[in-house]
């Protein structure tokens, strides 16, 4: 006795990859069903859309920067798929964000110009497109800025990352202000709910009002509500009389939660699935193509029949990419060949963290339409690609809305054979 | 608990417990805790699961006393990106800690439905009065523990058994022929407080060509479970998955239930948390368990069930409950209602309503369970649907207490819709 379920296309993760993809197969009305082990990455992302910050210097056009990449690395998952479908997707993922179910909420921003915002610690980071929330934290506006902590959020230390902001030639101070939150432990997400409320906001104005000085903008950590960030930054703003952003977080992060229930919304409005709890443990082949994936559901294993299948199950930090105690690497998923695994006698690991690793370009092995090899129904996205270090490059974001936006017309053509690849 | 027992506890503990070194601390299932989020009483899944466990020692006092808290709901589980069994650490920590405490005579009492249910039954009237009849509720609260304002069931007075025995198979499935048999797991809250419930499962069936065979069954004892009495519940989960396999006569029999956290106790549940994973008629039951909407999905989604749906002009607010989720099949009730024609279905974006079973009714908890629900109550009223559809009964009673409004099993609709 087996559970068989068929569909057009299904999409392994759900992260930024993986939902777009699913939601652009349903918008295309195919019978699509998105399986992950999880949440994705989403919660831990600061949400912005960084598509080129460093290459290796900084970016200050992503659009311009994107042309010399794909000339310079032909294998850099941008290449593949070419600086005109980022746009495109880009585009649609705008428009998809002011449909979603958070009124008024947009994201701004163009391939022209990289925003540079600041981070928890205070350096700036370009991004191509930023919530509205984080808007008025571009660097280049920002001439007097107060930002804003409280004890119970200790991840955020507002002193830091003011006296950074000093370092880059802001005039910036910090403020901690006792929230008193009955909990010792607030994160971000805590605090966000209390946003939500109106009647708290309130006396957070009130009390922050009186530690304001005149001009200033203000820093708080990405906690502007969850229900209406829109209507609570508005309210924010006009309570304290100056325009107020938000600095990523440390997870969970508020922001990221956004765009997940954006996302969401847009694959369950589109008519997609999404299965949550459902980790692929064993697929079936047929040849070059894999024919079936089986999730571990509660008490069976289910059997996920389709034509074509979506990879978006991420890299290394998800653990779909695995480098095991025995020094081999390997795809857990699906078991396909990897691209950019050093050679027994090269270094994998440089000595500092934050150097350009050679690992961490290791991915799925794809051809140019992004279909993996030795599956040529399996389309890779995101983190799971080969060939990008997206926290070095600041591309994280754009190579998985892109890709994820890529895989989908891939899957539309292969179940069209007889079109071209749009 | 025979040694035999506690070693293979020991055993399914430490795999249990073993995932907690896949932990990466990235604080996803705290983003999705229905309890911590409300509450500072409990720190969160990942605190109490995969933090605290690392100092917790067999045979030494509990060191964490706030996992109590836990609802047991086990979203944080499912949303855990890197497969950390957060919930069923939390489960066996809680057992652990109720064990060192003892148990309070009211978690002895509430945890047995088919106990209470029996009592009711024949004195419905005056035992529905009396669970409704303020100065017995305040007794209730300061004698036993159980909030005087907390939701209770309404005994139906009879009992789904007794209709199922009684009836004709086939007298409602319109000329249908029944050619699959299939096992009907209708629970206690089906046998003793919705009949109806369990009568528009066996007429859907039945409409789709199967025989329904009722076994006679006592709970799944997922109460027993959840208030941390592991050794009580796995008695009664094993007597219920023998009575089920008896009538698994063959190969392609399956088992279908309409409770949706007693059919996930028994596909999963007792299995990783009562450590039973080795006991063969609980596997056998459990492979091929289906909760209901999951089946009739299934069938839809192989075109073998019928469509011949008429249009329900209305709209209705669903909510998704954590047990239903925990099967890991998605929400298959938001696909099988929107196929029924006019029929506007609103899904419901909250985390939990906070009953979690029994948790909900203890005076300790009560409160907290309220504004656990607070979100989903608030949805509620902001769709302006007339109507709640869910799948867990204990849910629905919550979600009634808490909005004011109907709800029910989203069969329901189908039932309707059929026109049976």
């Amino acid at each position: 006795m087996r559970s068989e379920l068929h569909f057009d296309a299904v999409v392994i993760g759900a992260g930024t990859a993986g939902l777009v993809a699913g939601t652009r197969l349903a918008q295309e009305g195919a019978r699509v069903c998105v399986l992950a082990k999880g949440v994705g990455s989403t919660h831990l992302a600061p949400a912005t859309i960084d598509v080129l910050g460093y290459a290796p210097d900084r970016v200050d056009a992503a659009g311009a920067g994107l042309e010399q990449l794909i000339a310079a690395r032909p294998d850099h998952p941008y290449a593949l798929m070419g600086a005109e479908l980022v746009s495109v997707a880009l585009t649609w993922f705008v428009q998809t964000v002011q449909a979603g179910p958070l009124p008024g909420y947009i994201y701004g921003g163009s391939l022209e110009h990289n925003q540079l915002l600041p981070t928890a610690v205070g350096a700036l980071r370009p991004s191509a497109l930023v919530p509205e929330t984080m808007a008025a934290g571009e660097a280049s506006s920002l001439k007097r800025v107060c930002i804003v902590g409280t004890p119970s959020l200790r991840d955020f230390h507002p002193s830091l990352c003011a006296g950074n902001l000093e370092l880059a030639g802001i005039e910036a101070r910090a403020v901690s202000l006792d929230l008193k939150v009955e909990r010792a432990d607030m994160n971000a997400l805590g605090l966000a709910r209390h946003f939500d409320d109106e009647k708290w906001r309130r006396q957070f104005c009130a009390e922050l009002s009186l530690a304001l000085r005149a001009e200033e903008h203000v820093g708080l950590p990405a906690m502007l509500g969850l229900r209406d960030p829109h209507g609570v930054l508005a309210d924010v703003e006009h309570r304290l009389g100056r325009r107020v952003f938000e600095i990523p977080t440390l997870p969970p992060s508020v922001p990221g939660m956004r765009l997940y229930e954006i996302l969401r919304a847009a694959l369950r409005a589109a008519g997609g699935r999404l299965v949550l709890g459902a980790e692929v443990v064993s697929h079936e082949r047929d040849g070059d193509r894999v024919t079936a994936v089986a999730t571990r559901a509660a008490g069976r294993d289910l059997t996920y029949v389709a034509p074509s299948f979506v990879l978006a199950s991420g890299g290394f930090a998800s653990g779909a990419i695995e480098l095991d105690s025995r020094w081999v690497t390997q795809d857990r998923v699906l078991g396909l060949p990897l691209r950019g695994v050093p050679a027994r006698d090269e270094p994998r690991f440089l000595s500092r963290y934050l150097d350009e690793q050679p690992m961490a370009r290791v991915g799925v092995a794809v051809d140019g339409d992004l279909c993996a090899e030795g599956a040529e129904n399996v389309v890779v996205a995101g983190a799971a690609l080969p060939g990008a270090i997206p926290w070095r490059e600041g591309s994280g974001e754009g190579i998985a809305l892109a890709s994820g936006y890529r895989a989908a017309q891939v899957v539309r053509a292969q179940s069209k054979p007889t079109a071209a690849i749009a | 608990m025979s040694p035999a027992g506690e070693g293979n506890d020991l055993f399914v503990a430490e795999l249990l417990r073993g995932s907690l070194d896949h932990c990466v601390k990235c604080t996803i299932c705290e983003t999705a805790c229905p309890v911590s989020n409300v509450t500072p009483l409990f720190p969160g899944p990942k605190y109490a699961g995969p933090q605290s466990e690392r100092y917790r020692i067999a045979d030494e006092p509990s060191v964490e006393w706030s996992v109590d808290y836990c609802s047991g709901c086990g979203i944080c589980s499912q949303v855990c990106p890197q497969g950390v069994k957060i919930a069923e650490i939390n489960a066996q920590a809680r057992n652990k800690l109720k064990r060192d405490k003892g148990f309070p005579l009211r978690d002895r009492i509430i945890t047995r439905p088919t106990w209470l249910g029996r009592a009711g039954t024949p004195a419905a009237p005056i035992a529905n009065f009396t669970l409704r009849f303020k100065p017995f509720r305040v007794l209730g609260e300061k004698l036993l523990g159980v909030h005087r304002d907390a939701p209770a069931p309404k005994f139906a007075g009879r009992r789904f058994s007794r209709w199922a025995r009684k009836r004709v198979p086939g007298d409602r499935a319109g000329g249908s022929s029944l050619t699959r048999k299939i096992v009907y797991f209708h629970g206690c809250g089906t046998e003793y407080y919705e009949p109806w419930e369990g009568q528009k499962v066996v007429e859907i069936l039945e409409h789709n060509g199967f025989e329904v065979v009722v076994p006679k069954q006592d709970c799944c004892g997922l109460p027993l479970q959840s208030s941390g009495l592991f050794d009580e519940g796995r008695k009664v989960v094993l007597r219920l998955a023998r009575a089920l396999r008896e009538h698994v006569t063959d190969e392609d029999t399956i088992i279908v239930g309409n409770a949706t956290s007693c059919t996930l106790m028994l596909k999963r549940e007792a299995r990783e948390i009562l450590s039973l994973e080795d006991d063969p008629d609980l596997k056998f039951v459990s492979e091929r368990t289906y909760d209901i909407c999951e089946l009739l999905l299934e069938l839809h989604d192989r075109g073998e069930l019928k469509t011949d749906f008429a249009a329900i002009n209305e709209s209705v607010a669903y909510h998704a409950p954590c047990q239903q989720q925990g099967h890991w099949v998605g929400k298959p009730a938001l696909d099988l209602l929107a196929l029924i024609p006019g029929l506007e279905v609103r899904e419901m974006n909250a985390r939990c309503c906070g009953i979690a079973g029994t948790y909900g009714l203890k005076v300790e908890k009560y409160e907290l369970a309220m504004s656990v629900g607070r979100d989903l109550f608030d949805q509620v009223a902001a769709s302006g649907a007339p109507t709640v559809a869910c799948d867990s009964e204990t849910c629905r009673w919550q979600i009634t207490h808490g909005t004011k409004l109907p709800s029910v099993h989203p069969i329901d609709y189908l039932h309707r819709s059929y026109g049976l």
